[in-house]
């Protein structure tokens, strides 16, 4: 691993990133489609990239809702997606 | 609690921030810059801090560094309590800021209009998607599919060709005889149109004008899509559909402060001050131009804040000379009427409380249909669903509350004060305690 | 219009609604207007509990009364209104306010409503994000939350059923001393009663009228699905509700079904417009980080306000006005008017058709201000 690498775990499964990708891309990379589910069931991912349409939210290190189009990987962080 | 005071606050970090910024601390003034993303540059110069590629983007990146204005970077603004204040929220923590002067320079972002589907993952919008390419999303061998309308669309496919996306083709809404003459009508920006052009054209990628959306499919995500030019239909399989319409100015913060609006965007003077003592806008939310008419915007905002009166006024002209862009991208890339039937009734309107169109429709305007419905009562504050009603419904949203964004409620206090730790000050309960 | 009611209800909120329901489905002729939309007031931006409360024996028979009304309508509201019987934690800091736990746990129980004491074990199983510490509480078990803009709509749906007329965007003038209303076009419209029901608008109808409007304060959350589970009130509230003086806040949050947190609350006279009022804010916010210092972390979508509509005596105006037998009052409801809004409609029913009350009516008659209102009243 480089040093411009960095690891996150998504839904426990180990993901490398290169440093710079937010938590968002890293799901993605980890093959989940989706971060989150509707009030109605649907599977949701991030529509607008920029942090306003709150479809890409995700728990981080444990905090619900967090919005993970803006927030860059930290090595060690666990992401949890909606069932 | 952090608090600072600045002889000018500036909100956001696209151009039109970066250039007010500059001018402003250039000028003399103690300057602040808060924007809410961990990186400057806003939408259109995003990841230019740390890939920069674009020659622009790079030279006011770094003339602000230089300039000594002071960036509070991943701020993000929750109230305007009082004039002269700002609440803010920054790592999650409140903070204060004080100004004496305050350019709002809060961009834009992308129309959504719904069609059956529209909410499977992997459709994003255009700009949504470059940003998140830029920031690691794979897109490298995917089929992406771009459509909606606008420059943008372009500009997104080329970028995500470089990236590796096998870009399969671009539907643009708007006619070509449209969007001939916006290209014809615009010499100095020519070039850069026909470059892009030209680039997709050697790429073997297909611009088809006069073209849309009418459907979406797929499992857990997006598979293919349905397109129509109004006569016959085709479908196109794709891993990711760029899709969005245009851009919508972000007013929310100019609103929250009583700035007047007209035509939607912020009413501003030959200053871009705004109606309200103090208050000047710049960019994309006293109209969509792009980035060379937000960065003079900001320049001009920037010097009048700062008292350079003679400074500002010699970028009048230059500014002024976007007008007949910002009116020409207006109407080359008008949204045509099918664009508003495209949502069944079933098709869902508010994405964040899951409320239908047809629901949603049955009342009056937007305010009944938020108590009602809570179309528009999610965390997105109405800004997806509300657009698109305005688009759709004709209706216009009304006001303002705080916070301006989704903040913690910790965040929404002005005066926190620390709290005494309860155990160690009540004996009876710590003895209490099993 | 030649058609003539019995009653015209002026106001859509949940109060008029629920007088409109209650008249309609007792064969009364009703017409409800609204100036605006339906509720457009303080019931579009209400709370929405239903909290049985002991200010006063008149409060406590009232809100009890209006408490079971609400229990009976429960299975035929519809899914929007969102009824969540969570029931009521009356919280106590500290002994001395669980002697008052104590002595409403008393009084509860004595007039019927089922009641149990937590001490600080289980107040802390009962509702995890209570911060440790607390003395105890109240647990009121059969206290409900709903939404009240779909619990105002079902009313009036409700009313219609029973062929009651719905008009909005309509606005009248005066309440008529013969009977009927003057709407602001110049037209009249009959009727036997007109029923002043708008809420803090009130006294401009009925001039003289000892109704004051009265500033409140909510947060809304983002959904978190399980962080509350009781509508949480400390006892303080009943201060800060009966005060008539400063600005007061209370702690006072309430889960959605939605899984979204609702905090309140705040009190404020003299408030008279719709902004956010930082400075109260503050407080509302700081006092309930005390009581629950884990909603910091929640991230909010919404802040607004809303005005109550305050009496003197914390008690609603409801029955004939003092200046005529036409014209009657159901209002000044102060933040308990989702509560009792059914117990308002049964009583002004049954006021207007002369039978005999399930309650009594004595304490919310407006003839109790009668020697105030004629010392206001214009001659």
């Amino acid at each position: 691993m480089t040093t411009d690498q960095l690891q996150v775990r998504v839904n426990g499964r180990l993901v490398t990133v290169l440093a710079g990708t937010v938590v968002a891309a890293a799901i993605a990379r980890a093959g989940v489609a989706w971060s989150r589910h509707s009030v109605i069931g649907q599977p949701r991912g991030a529509l607008c990239g920029m942090g306003v349409c709150m479809e890409c939210r995700v728990m981080i290190d444990g905090q619900p809702q967090a919005r993970s189009c803006l927030i860059l990987c930290v090595e060690g962080m666990e992401v949890v997606t909606d069932e | 609690m952090n608090d600072s005071a600045f002889d000018v606050v500036v909100v956001g970090g696209g151009p039109a921030g970066l250039g007010a910024a500059c001018a402003a601390a250039e000028s003399g003034s103690a300057v602040g810059l808060l924007d809410d993303t961990p990186w400057l540059g806003g939408q259109i110069w995003r990841g230019q801090e740390l890939k920069p590629a674009n020659r622009e983007a790079r030279r006011w990146l770094t003339r602000f560094g230089d300039s000594g204005a002071t960036l509070l970077r991943g701020a993000s603004v929750v109230a305007a309590p009082h004039p002269g204040l700002l609440l803010a929220e920054q790592n999650q923590r409140p903070c204060q800021v004080r100004w004496q002067r305050l350019i709002l320079a809060t961009g834009a972002r992308e129309l959504f209009l719904p069609f059956p589907g529209w909410t499977l993952p992997g459709i994003m919008g255009p700009g949504g998607l470059l940003a998140l390419a830029k920031h690691g999303w794979p897109v490298n061998g995917r089929r992406v599919l771009l459509a909606g309308s606008g420059p943008l669309l372009l500009a997104a496919a080329e970028s995500l060709s470089r990236q590796g996306a096998n870009v399969v083709s671009i539907l643009e809404q708007a006619p070509w005889r449209k969007v001939m003459a916006f290209g014809l009508a615009l010499a100095a920006h020519h070039k850069l149109w026909q470059g892009i052009q030209l680039k997709l054209r050697l790429l073997g990628v297909p611009y088809c004008c006069g073209a849309w959306p009418i459907r979406a499919e797929g499992n857990d995500q997006v598979r293919r899509v349905t397109l129509t030019d109004g006569q016959r239909t085709w479908v196109e399989e794709c891993d990711l559909f760029a899709c969005g319409f245009g851009l919508v100015p972000n007013v929310e913060l100019p609103l929250a402060l009583g700035c007047e609006l007209a035509a939607g965007f912020v009413r501003v003077d030959s200053r871009q001050a705004t109606s309200v003592p103090h208050v000047y806008a710049a960019g994309e939310p006293t109209g969509i131009a792009g980035a060379g008419s937000a960065l003079v915007q900001g320049l001009i905002a920037g010097y009048a804040a700062a008292g350079q009166a003679a400074k500002a006024e010699a970028l009048f002209a230059e500014r002024d000379g976007w007008h007949r862009f910002r009116a020409a991208l207006a109407r080359a890339f008008a949204l045509r009427l099918e664009l508003k039937t495209l949502a069944a009734d079933d098709t869902l309107l508010c994405r964040c409380e899951d409320v239908s169109l047809g629901h949603a429709r049955q009342f009056n305007d937007w305010r009944d249909a938020k108590l009602q419905s809570r179309c528009g009562m999610g965390a997105c504050q109405g800004r997806v669903c509300g657009a698109a009603a305005k688009v759709i419904l004709g209706w216009e949203a009304v006001s303002v509350r705080p916070p301006v964004l989704p903040a913690l409620v910790s965040s929404l206090i002005s005066q926190p004060q620390p709290r005494p730790e309860q155990s160690s000050s009540d004996p009876r309960a710590s003895s209490k305690r099993p | 219009m030649s058609q003539s009611f019995d009653v015209i209800i002026v106001g859509a909120g949940i109060v008029g609604a629920a007088c409109a329901a209650e008249c309609a489905r007792q064969g009364l002729k009703v017409l409800v207007v609204d100036r605006g939309p339906f509720a457009g007031g303080a019931t579009g931006a209400a709370m929405g509990h239903i909290v049985v409360m002991d200010d006063s024996e008149a409060q406590l028979a009232l809100t009890a009364y209006s408490r079971s009304l609400w229990r009976q309508l429960r299975d035929q509201l519809p899914a929007d209104v969102e009824y969540d019987a969570c029931g009521t934690l009356w919280v106590a800091a500290d002994e001395e306010e669980m002697a008052e736990v104590r002595r409403k746990q008393q009084c509860y129980t004595e007039h019927g409503i089922r009641v149990e004491t937590l001490g600080p074990g289980a107040i802390a199983e009962a509702e995890p994000n209570l911060r440790p510490g607390l003395a105890g509480c109240l647990r009121v078990l059969d206290d409900a939350v709903l939404y009240p803009p779909c619990a105002a709509r079902f009313l009036l749906t409700q009313a219609e059923r029973h062929g009651a007329h719905v008009r909005l965007g309509v606005t009248v003038q005066d309440l008529l001393p013969e009977g009927g209303v003057a709407l602001a076009d110049g037209s009249r419209l009959a009727a036997r009663f007109s029923v002043n029901a708008s809420g803090h608008w009130s006294p401009a109808l009925t001039r003289g009228l000892p109704v004051r409007k009265r500033k409140g304060h909510l947060v809304i959350t983002d959904r978190y699905p399980g962080f509350l589970r009781h509508q949480n009130i400390e006892l303080g509230y009943l201060k800060s509700a009966h005060s008539l003086g400063q600005d007061s806040v209370a702690f006072n949050i309430q889960p959605r079904k939605t899984g979204q947190i609702l905090i309140g609350s705040s009190r404020q006279f003299d408030a008279e417009d719709t902004t956010v009022d930082q400075v109260i804010l503050d407080r509302m916010l700081q006092r309930a980080l005390e009581y629950m210092p884990s909603i910091g972390a929640l991230a909010s979508i919404r802040v607004w306000t809303g005005h109550r509509a305050a009496t003197p005596d914390k008690l609603p105006l409801i029955g004939p006005s003092v200046e005529g037998n036409s014209i009657w009052l159901a209002t000044g409801h102060e933040g308990l008017g989702i509560t009792t809004s059914l117990g308002t409609g049964r009583l002004l029913a049954d006021l207007l058709l002369n039978r005999p009350t399930e309650i009594p009516s004595t304490p919310y008659l407006p003839a109790r201000f009668a020697k105030d209102q004629l010392t206001h009243h214009p001659e």
